[in-house]
């Protein structure tokens, strides 16, 4: 434990030899990720490569078969679950929002109120009006459409004021309007709040827009990984030449 | 029959004490033991459909067995289990009600609530989201408030769960006759007297306390359904 308590302040996750398996089965086997605080990491690649698994493992929500996680100085391991403090550090935004069966409002005020926290400086409406949902903030949240919901998932995540942000596909399957709104909350999260993002996705094009660096995943194994415009620019594996040209059947 | 229902009208409005004292024991004891299988029911309900352990699916077959369990053998039971020779009864404890009082009926109906409560309670449980508990727990949730938020948005089920029970207990007679007896003045509860009065051919006592019964049950479930839609609109 003592060697991962000195982790260089722009560090903000340190991954080794870091396994996940189902039944046996192996999803995820990283050797090493560093993921730097403030910054926006993409991980794009193809279905069942191991990147949602990696977000579970980021979030402290399953222990790793094998290895470890570094995080504020604690160590997250099959054995040692971090501290609630730490836990309440990082938070997900799924592909599939789940909301409460409660108002907007309720579901956006859920993470404080887990904190015993009140919202004393109206930061819910603060927060629902940088998703434009402030005025369907008493409509009941399983009343909305998807991608409402996914911006209700965002907003909720944001009020908590997270220092790491995950998200796991979290524009999938909606409308450019969506799009948009859910990519500017995402930058203004990491730039006005200085959360370290990690967003997984299939769309390049996103990763593109808004990481600063990216990395490929195959198989459960990182492939590549670097600052984006050298990534999709000039990647120097051919496996993520491929899949940056879309020739990569996923 | 109209003549009887003449006569159980005017027993209801004119407040008979005898038809008072029955129903206020068997809000008591049903009251009582409806609190109690609650108390227990929701949590057991809730972990068995939460949690994944060794043991569980027997668990599950026995509550499902105690849900359809007939309250006569579970009065049975109790009754033996609190008689003079019994393996309680013969504790001779301040704690372990006797036979012939409502100490005991409450026991018997707490075995027949208990597994409806838990067993509706479950079934709740699991119908929530499965991607609820990663997504509360993502969000900074611990164990227990996990366990709250699920069953918070199974609410209707689980009010759902405390009808079932309330029904189960409030309609039943064959426990509470064994194992209370139907003493006037001491045990005498709706459903025994209700028996009683129809064997003396008293049918309109009968009728004001079938109709007593029915208002209870009417009254209780259209507050519980009052409650149902409210926590929907929350």
């Amino acid at each position: 434990m003592s060697s991962y308590a000195t982790i260089p302040a722009a560090e903000c996750y340190r991954i080794e030899a870091l396994t996940k398996s189902y039944n046996g089965r192996k999803v995820l086997d990283l050797a090493r990720l560093e993921i730097h605080c403030g910054e926006i990491l993409a991980l794009v690649g193809p279905s069942g490569s191991g990147k949602s698994t990696l977000l579970r493992l980021l979030n402290f929500l399953e222990p790793p078969s094998a290895g470890r996680i570094a995080y504020s100085g604690e160590v997250f391991d099959a054995e040692h679950q971090v501290s609630l403090a730490a836990r309440r550090q990082v938070t997900t935004v799924a592909q599939r929002p789940v909301l409460l069966n409660r108002s907007v409002r309720a579901n956006v005020a859920y993470g404080l109120r887990l904190r015993g926290r009140q919202d004393s400086a109206g930061e819910i409406e603060d927060a629902l009006n940088v998703v434009g949902l402030l005025a369907l903030s008493r409509q009941r949240a399983r009343t909305l459409s998807g991608g409402e919901a996914q911006r209700v998932a965002l907003a909720r995540a944001m009020v908590i004021r997270p220092d790491v942000l995950l998200l796991d596909e979290p524009t999938a399957n909606l409308d450019p309007y969506n799009v948009g709104m859910i990519e500017q909350t995402v930058r203004r999260i990491n730039q006005e709040r200085g959360a370290t993002v990690v967003l997984v996705t299939h769309n390049v094009f996103q990763a593109r827009r808004l990481a600063h660096r990216a990395g490929l995943m195959l198989d459960g194994q990182l492939v590549e990984l670097g600052p984006v415009p050298g990534f999709f620019d000039a990647p120097s594996d051919p496996r993520t030449a491929a899949f940056v040209r879309g020739e990569m059947v996923y | 029959m109209w003549a009887g229902l003449q006569e159980a009208v005017r027993l209801i409005l004119s407040g008979d004490p005898e038809l008072l004292e029955i129903v206020a024991l068997s809000l008591r004891v049903s009251g009582i033991a409806l609190i109690l299988s609650t108390l227990i029911g929701i949590p057991v309900g809730a972990v068995l459909g939460l949690k994944r352990f060794a043991g569980r699916p027997l668990l599950i077959a026995l509550l499902y067995t105690g849900m359809g369990f007939p309250p006569v053998v579970i009065g049975l039971f109790v009754y033996l289990m609190l008689s003079r020779s019994g393996p309680l009864g013969h504790l001779n404890s301040p704690l372990i009600p006797s036979l012939f009082t409502p100490g005991a009926m409450i026991i018997a109906q707490c075995i027949i609530a208990f597994p409806l409560v838990a067993g509706f309670t479950m079934a709740a449980v699991m119908g929530v989201d499965k991607g609820l508990h990663q997504q509360v727990q993502s969000l900074g949730a611990t164990g227990w408030q996990t366990t709250l938020a699920v069953l918070s948005e199974a609410r209707v089920g689980v009010i759902v769960a405390v009808i079932a029970g309330f029904g189960g207990v409030i309609s039943e007679v064959g426990a509470v006759m064994l194992v209370g007896g139907n003493i006037a003045g001491r045990t005498r509860v709706l459903t025994t007297a209700i028996v009683l009065e129809t064997r003396k051919g008293e049918f309109a006592l009968a009728i004001a306390l079938g109709i007593i019964l029915l208002s209870i049950t009417f009254f209780v479930n259209v507050v519980m359904l009052r409650l149902q839609g409210r926590t929907l609109e929350t």
